[in-house]
Parts: structure tokens; C-alpha cells; sequence
């Protein structure tokens, strides 16, 4: 192992400064609406951002936080109002575990020192550039437990018509030092969880990080909400956005790097964010990101990377594979919702309608038999909607958001590709100015000779930097490919299981009802 | 087995339980004359059915044997009994539907058509649903069939008809053709007229009480049947697409469950194992409801038609004999035919009281019919719910367990 040891805490919140050059730009007002249809919303890779990549001096050392997220939920499958504790779906467990503390500066200087092995809470430390191997990191499995527990509540529309907005609530309970207090809400809305993901995209994307994608933009959703319309679609249009901002916050949490971004905790913290604006799609950056996207798109298809490494090549093989199936198992879950929808509200008419046949027969022990059947439906009706709830907010959402998020695995693939090719450019680079060195000696020009010289330095220690930039990328693809997949084998266990209760408790009623209406059958003479 | 051409249909009755299959009627079975139907035979555009009679009466030449007959011949027997104006007095035993394969047909086409656009497996496993939707049709067909000879054969008239004789017992094809363009278009109209007939007639009111009565019953519980048959439909519909997504669910964790061998892709393979057992058992729920709900509502729907169809004829001579005894006063009034008026009148009397006499017990019967039905119906749905919710409750708590067990 390196020089690192020790736990050390995150440091304090004072590089705001440090924010200046990648805060994304506030413009003053608009016209728009925050939620305009992001044409792209059907293309699942992630924007290239227009601000410029973080400077060629960063090093970023990687952490070894190891996080653990358990979810704990209500057991009997209901997504019920009944908050009690309205941390009750949020709790994140962080460890933070042998690790150097990761700020967000540049290096110095020769940073050879050995991090402090005492726990320092009111100071800042300075960070070292430690790299750890995989193997390393998997071994890191204790340390202090800091708990973190995130929940977004309390939808409120505020304002009215076509500027109207909805208002989340982001409650947050933590023991971790680096914030200001235990526990503190703030207001956000939907503009500001997009503006956040773009600051991590343009922070960390770079890195080769898997950034959480935020929910989706939806026209037609909003609209219903603004104009006012009070029915229990746009109601379930609040309620589903609402679970996914959670989820998304819960997730980004859950990420060793994006914790400590200072953006972070100012979205947590903060009472009042900037708006952010550029999220709009046909504002000035929403434009350049749609032509970004699709220069990306173009350049996606003629990069080749020469692969010395087949473990990224098969791995990206497998999201792909992965993502088309989750694609495929997202629609038949979809389809499953809405029929059992269809057959919520079927149910129900035919309640009503064996009730009227029972009020008309004649023989009374079988007009009470009918009735009885026609309230074994209604529950049956019941019974229907919620698991069709349970289906949609347990499974359903599950897959979207997998689905997501193997796309941004997906872009950081090819970010580590886009670091390779910088690589590539310099090293070319690097040989003309070369040849041109070689050239002038044999020309025999003494006075250019010093510039080609200073230009073959130049290049030589760009090459070397993009070199390490390269390994220091691989080495965190691969990291975060493997957090990834950890994360995804207990999000998928935990929420099969919890359908899979649900289920359970939806049979246990039925059973209930017809065992209530089988005297009755009997009892007809 | 089935082929892909579908030119040959199943002999499904080897692996049927031989229980009484005339599920929407309460009959008791009579020695003397027991018929069923012991075979059937899908063939490309039509449906054979095997009827098998054991009888001691008289009769017959033997005391068992079997015919083969089609759709139309049961068609033309019912039509012969409704036309006969001795049975004006009966509830004639609604006819059966016609077998209607179309729509499985189509979807096992489709699905040969888009043979390759999925995997063996889907393939395979699409096929078997279809050809088991096709089966229960088939089953279906039959038992209703089956329960029109029964009712005949259970009616202490109608079972002495000698068409009905001629039906079961003339091994040669009867020579009855399904009506054409023509005939078919007589009927439309005599239909029309029947039921605006029909609406003058029930606007009489009646004398007896107990048949006055009985028109607004029938009337109204005619309408309802109607109603809760058609919402029937299409819960158990939607019901049956519910358990199709179940399967495309459980085929797309099988296949994520093969792409590697990690805990996850286990996870993911025996979940889906579940998801293809509760399907299953999904599948069977509606196909139960089908069964004991669904055609239960048919039946009564076509039985209460029958009733009221009685009734049409009762108000019909009731009308009649009014009309004759009107005819009758003028006659004797104006002293002119009186002879040929007494005459009318009388017939009109006879023809009035025989159905009268008749029609209340087969109202009476059929109210009785009725409850023993929907009683023995809904008895066995509750017990097949009860059943299949208990099955997937085991499945589910085993799944869990082990599921729980790994991790």
C-alpha cells in the first residue's frame, strides 16, 4: 500500500473559490419554462458540457471510500402517505475508510508526505496523491460509519400558470462533520437538481466518473401541473417526479467523489441557490448542448480506440447488451402497469354492474351472494391498483433509472476514450515537432532551433501529462465500473424482493376476500 | 399434436376430466336417454362433434350409439323446435354459438409470421400459449354444444321430438346446409318484425299476475345479464394481457440471467423461474373466471332471451284470442259466420291455455335452473380462486425465502 493511512475526514466547505471558474453562468431573466422538452430526452447519452475541462495541472487522487446504502421500507409494499419518518425510504450509510482527504485543489507541489493519521476535525489537510490498485480497494472494508440520510417531500406549486413551478422539500439528517448542522432542509426545484448534475457533469464527467442522471424533462407533465389540472394523473406526475428526485439525490450521495463536491453540500445546505438557468433547452447553452450532442454522436462512430486493454472492451460489450435487455424488461414492466390498470377499472365496472344483476334477482339468498361478489370485486378492484402502483414505483422506475444510468457508464467509457485520443493528438504532435527539429539541424538554422527544442519540450511533458491523465482515468473507470456494479446487484435484490413482498401481501388479501365469499356461495338455496 | 397448418385439430378428451361437463345447468342424469358428446375434431374451417346416445327406450334401434354432426345440424335442430308450434309453450333451449377460431387462428399466423424476429425460446413458449388458448376455445365450443343435447334430452317433451331422434341416431349427414344470402336476409326481417311485435305485444297488459310479473323481470334481468356478461369480458381480458406481460417479463430475466454468472444473473434466474410459474398460474385464473363467471353470464343471457322469446308467444296468442273473441261478439252481433268465428276462437282458446299451462312451469323451472347454477358456478370459482391465490402465495414465500436465504 501507499503512503496513506489513517482516517481523516472530509475537508471543511472553504474552497468556494475554487467554484469561480465552473459555477455554470446565471443569466438574469427568462421567457422560458424551466421544464421545456429536451429533444433528446430519447438519446440516452449525456451532454458534453461547453465550459472547458478543469486544468491539465489537477491531479485528482482517488478515495477509498467504500458506501453501503441500505434502503429500509414499509413492509407491507404500500407507498402510502403514512411518512412518518420521512427518512424511512432514505437512509445512506457512508464508510469512510482508509482513505486521503480529497479536495478539489490543485497540487502544489511534491506532495510525498503521509497523510495524518490523527482524526482532525477543525483542520484542513493538505491532500497527497495516493493511487491505490483495485484490489487494494476492495480489501477496505471497515471504518467509520457516518450516516447521511436524504429525503425530498412536500411537492408545492408555487406561482401561477405558464410560470408556475413546482417546490420540493430536500430534508437532510446527517452525523457527517463536514456539514454545518444534523439536520436542515431547503426548497429546491427541478431546475436546480438539472443545474446540479451539470456542475458534477462538468466537474467530474472528465475524470471518468459515472455521474447519477437526473429525472427526465416532461412537456406534458408540467404543462398539467401548471394549468392547474387537479386529477390523479397530474397527481401521479408530481408524485412519481418527486420519488426520482430523491432516488437521484440518494445516488448521487451515495458516490465516494461527488459527496465531497462542495456543490453538493451547497445544494443541501445552501437556502438559496442561483437559478440555473442554462438548463433550458432552447436557451443559449441548451442550444450548444443539442450540437454538442450530436457532434458527439458523429464522433462516437469514428473513434477507434486501440484497445490494449480487453477488460474495457468486453465491459462495454456488456453494458451495452445490459442496457438493451433492462430496455426490453422496462416496456414489458410498463405494459404489465398499464393492464393491470385497465383491469383495475374494468374490475370496478363489473362490481357495479353484478350489484345491479343482484338487485334485480329474485331468489334472496342469491341476490345477497351477487352483491357479496359484486363487493369481492370491489376489493379486488383495490387490491389491482395497488399492485399496479407497487409494479410502476418498485420495478418500473428501477429499470428507467438502470437504464439511465448505463448510459452515463456508457459516457464515461467514452470519456476515458476522448482522454485517449488527446493522447493520440499529442503524441503526434510531439513526433512533427520532432521532425521539424530534425529537419532544421540538418538545415543547419541555429537561430529557429532553440524554438524547435523549447516546442519539443513542451509537447514532450504534454504527452507525459496526457499519459498519466490516461492511466489515472482507467484506473477510475474501472473503480467506478466495479462500485457501479456492486450498487446495482443490491439495488436490483433489494427492490425484486420488495415487489416480490408486495406481491406476496396482494394474495394474502385475495385469499382473504374469497375465503369471506365462499360461505356465502354455499349458503344460496 | 397440433400441426402448423392447423388441418388437424387435437383429440383433447384423453387428458379431460370426465366430470358432468354441463357446468351452467343443474341436470340429473336419466337413464333412459344420456347423450353427450364423446369426441370433436377441429378441422380447417369447421368443428365435428362426435354425439354419443345411451338409451333404453324403445325408439331407438339400439341401446348405444354415436353420429357425427356439425354446427349447422345443431342449428337446424334448435330452429325445428322453435318453429314447431307445439313447443310455443317451452322454453326452447338456447342454440349454441357458433365455434369461433378466428382470432386464435389469427394469432398463430401472426406469430408464425414474426417466427423470426424472436428467440427459440419466446418462439416456443408463444406458441404453446396460443395453442392453449385455442384448446380452451375448442373445449369451450364443445361443452356448450354438449349442453344443448343435455337440456333436450333432460325436457320431458322435447326429448321425444323425432328430429331430435333423427339427430342423434341417423348415421348419414343430414343434408343441412347453413342458410344462404337469401334466407339469411328473411331472417333479418323477421326479426325486425318480431321485435317490434314483440314491443306491442309486452305492451298488453297481462291478466295473470304471475306473467305480468314475469315480463318485467325478464325484462329488466335480461338486461343486466347482458351488461355484467359483456364487463365480464373484458376484465377477464385485460386479466389475460396482465399474465402475458408476466411471461415477456420472466423470458427477459431469463435471458438477463444467462448473460454471466455473477450473483446478480442468479438472482435474476430464479426470479424469472417464479415470474414463469405465477404466470402460469395467472393464466389459469382467468381462464377460470372465463369458465365459471364469464359463461355462466352468457349462458343466462341467451336462456332469459329464451324465456322471453316464450313469453312473446304466450302475449302473442293471448292477442290472438282477444282478437278472436272480439271477432267472435261482431260475428254474433252481426249474425254472420258465427260458426267459422266460434271455431277460430276456440282454437285460439286451446292454442292460449296449453301455452299458458306450460309456460309457468318452465318459468318456474327455469328460476330453479338458475339458482342451482350460479350456485354451483360461483361456489367452484370462489374455491378455484382460493386455490390459485393460496398456490401463488406458496410459490412467492418459497422464492422469497430461498431469494432472502442467499443474500
Amino acid at each position: 500500500m501507499s503512503g496513506s493511512c489513517g482516517r481523516n475526514p472530509p475537508p471543511f466547505p472553504d474552497n468556494e473559490d475554487q467554484e469561480a471558474e465552473l459555477d455554470t453562468r446565471v443569466l438574469d431573466s427568462d421567457e422560458y419554462d424551466d421544464e421545456g422538452e429536451d429533444i433528446f430526452t430519447g438519446a440516452r447519452s449525456k451532454p458534453m458540457t461547453p465550459t472547458s475541462p478543469p486544468d491539465e495541472g489537477d491531479i485528482f487522487s482517488e478515495e477509498g471510500s467504500y458506501i453501503r446504502t441500505d434502503v429500509h421500507h414499509a413492509t407491507n409494499g404500500l407507498h402510502s402517505d403514512e411518512e412518518l419518518d420521512l427518512f424511512t425510504e432514505a437512509t445512506v450509510e457512508l464508510t469512510l475508510t482508509n482513505t486521503t482527504s480529497q479536495g478539489r485543489r490543485e497540487i502544489i507541489g511534491p506532495t510525498a508526505s503521509a497523510c495524518n493519521t490523527t482524526h482532525v476535525p477543525n483542520s484542513i489537510l493538505k491532500p497527497s496523491i495516493v493511487t491505490k490498485t483495485m484490489e487494494e480497494l476492495e480489501e477496505e472494508e471497515s471504518g467509520d460509519q457516518f450516516e447521511l440520510n436524504i429525503a425530498v417531500t412536500n411537492p408545492e406549486k408555487i406561482g401561477d400558470g405558464m410560470n408556475a413551478y413546482m417546490s420540493y422539500k430536500v430534508s437532510t439528517q446527517t452525523t457527517l462533520p463536514m456539514f454545518h448542522n444534523k439536520t436542515f432542509t431547503v426548497r429546491r426545484r427541478f431546475s436546480d437538481f438539472l443545474g446540479l448534475y451539470e456542475k458534477m457533469l462538468a466537474k467530474h464527467s472528465l475524470l471518468g466518473c459515472i455521474i447519477p442522471p437526473p429525472p427526465q424533462k416532461s412537456v406534458v407533465g408540467m404543462t398539467k401541473v401548471k394549468v392547474g389540472k387537479e386529477d390523479s394523473s397530474s397527481a401521479e406526475f408530481v408524485e412519481k417526479r418527486r420519488a426520482a428526485l430523491e432516488r437521484y439525490l440518494q445516488r448521487v450521495v451515495a458516490h465516494p467523489s461527488l459527496l465531497q463536491d462542495p456543490d453538493v453540500r451547497e445544494f443541501l445546505e445552501r437556502d438559496e441557490l442561483p437559478r440555473a438557468v442554462n438548463t433550458q433547452t432552447l436557451s443559449g447553452p441548451g442550444l450548444l448542448k443539442m450540437i454538442n450532442r450530436a457532434s458527439d454522436a458523429v464522433n462516437k462512430m469514428t473513434i477507434k480506440m486501440n484497445e490494449s486493454d480487453n477488460w474495457f472492451e468486453s465491459k462495454l460489450q456488456e453494458v451495452e447488451n445490459e442496457e438493451q435487455l433492462l430496455r426490453r424488461l422496462h416496456a414489458a414492466v410498463d405494459s404489465l402497469v398499464n393492464h393491470r390498470k385497465e383491469l383495475c377499472s374494468n374490475t370496478a365496472v363489473f362490481s357495479k354492474s353484478v350489484a345491479m344483476l343482484g338487485s334485480v334477482e329474485e331468489n334472496t339468498a342469491l341476490s345477497r351472494a351477487l352483491s357479496q361478489l359484486a363487493e369481492v370485486e370491489d376489493k379486488m378492484e383495490q387490491l389491482h391498483q395497488q399492485q399496479a402502483f407497487s409494479d410502476f414505483f418498485i420495478l418500473a422506475e428501477l429499470l428507467a433509472d438502470y437504464v439511465r444510468l448505463l448510459g452515463a457508464v456508457r459516457c464515461c467509457f467514452e470519456q476515458r476514450m476522448k482522454v485517449w485520443q488527446r493522447l493520440q493528438e499529442a503524441q503526434s504532435t510531439l513526433q512533427k515537432k520532432r521532425e521539424a527539429e530534425a529537419k532544421l539541424l540538418w538545415a543547419n538554422k541555429p537561430e529557429k532551433l532553440q524554438q524547435a527544442k523549447d516546442d519539443i519540450n513542451e509537447w514532450e511533458s504534454k504527452v507525459s501529462q496526457y499519459e498519466r491523465d490516461l492511466e489515472r482515468v482507467t484506473c477510475t473507470v474501472r473503480k467506478e465500473v466495479l462500485r457501479f456494479e456492486k450498487e446495482k446487484a443490491r439495488d436490483f435484490k433489494q427492490h425484486i424482493v420488495k415487489y416480490l413482498e408486495s406481491l406476496l401481501h396482494t394474495q394474502h388479501r385475495l385469499v382473504k376476500c374469497w375465503e369471506a365469499f365462499l360461505p356465502e356461495a354455499k349458503a344460496i338455496a | 399434436m397440433m400441426q402448423e397448418g392447423l388441418d388437424d385439430g387435437p383429440d383433447f378428451l384423453s387428458e379431460e376430466d370426465r366430470g358432468p361437463r354441463a357446468v351452467n345447468v343443474d341436470l340429473q342424469t336419466d337413464a333412459t336417454l344420456q347423450v353427450d358428446i364423446s369426441d370433436a375434431l377441429s378441422e380447417r374451417d369447421k368443428v365435428k362433434f362426435t354425439v354419443h346416445t345411451k338409451s333404453t327406450l324403445p325408439n331407438f334401434k339400439q341401446n348405444e350409439f354415436s353420429v357425427v354432426r356439425q354446427h349447422e345440424e345443431f342449428i337446424w335442430l334448435h330452429d325445428s323446435f322453435v318453429e314447431n308450434e307445439e313447443y310455443a309453450g317451452y322454453i326452447i333451449p338456447p342454440a349454441p354459438p357458433r365455434p369461433d377460431f378466428d382470432a386464435s387462428r389469427e394469432k398463430l399466423q401472426k406469430l408464425g409470421e414474426g417466427e423470426g424476429s424472436m428467440t427459440k425460446e419466446e418462439f416456443t413458449k408463444m406458441k404453446q400459449e396460443l395453442e392453449a388458448e385455442y384448446l380452451a376455445i375448442f373445449k369451450k365450443t364443445v361443452a356448450m354444444h354438449e349442453v344443448f343435447l343435455c337440456r333436450v334430452a333432460a325436457h320431458p317433451v322435447l326429448r321425444k321430438d323425432l328430429n331430435f331422434h333423427v339427430f342423434l341416431e341417423y348415421n348419414q349427414d343430414l343434408s343441412v346446409r347453413g342458410k344462404n344470402k337469401k334466407e339469411r336476409l328473411e331472417d333479418f326481417f323477421k326479426n325486425v318484425v318480431k321485435s317490434a311485435d314483440g314491443v306491442l305485444v309486452a305492451g298488453v297488459k297481462d291478466v295473470d299476475d304471475f306473467f305480468e310479473h314475469e315480463k318485467t323481470f325478464l325484462l329488466e334481468y335480461h338486461n343486466r345479464v347482458k351488461d355484467a356478461s359483456a364487463k365480464s369480458d373484458r376484465m377477464i381480458r385485460s386479466h389475460k394481457s396482465a399474465a402475458d406481460d408476466i411471461n415477456r417479463i420472466a423470458s427477459t430475466l431469463y435471458t438477463l440471467g444467462t448473460q454471466d454468472s455473477t450473483d446478480l444473473c442468479k438472482f435474476f434466474l430464479k426470479v424469472s423461474e417464479l415470474f414463469e410459474k405465477t404466470r402460469k398460474i395467472e393464466a389459469r385464473v382467468a381462464a377460470d373466471e372465463d369458465l365459471k363467471l364469464a359463461d355462466l353470464l352468457k349462458y343466462y343471457l341467451r336462456e332469459s332471451q329464451a324465456a322471453k322469446d316464450l313469453l312473446y308467444r304466450r302475449g302473442r296468442a293471448l292477442v290472438d284470442y282477444e282478437n278472436a273473441n272480439k271477432a267472435l261478439d261482431k260475428a254474433r252481433a252481426k249474425n254472420k259466420d258465427v260458426l267459422q268465428a266460434e271455431t277460430t276462437q276456440q282454437v285460439c282458446c286451446q292454442k292460449f291455455e296449453k301455452i299458458s299451462e306450460s309456460a309457468k312451469q318452465e318459468l318456474i323451472d327455469f328460476k330453479t335452473r338458475r339458482v342451482a347454477a350460479f350456485r354451483k358456478n360461483l361456489v367452484e370459482l370462489a374455491e378455484l380462486e382460493l386455490k390459485h391465490a393460496k398456490g401463488n402465495l406458496q410459490l412467492l414465500q418459497s422464492c422469497l425465502g430461498v431469494l432472502k436465504g442467499d443474500t
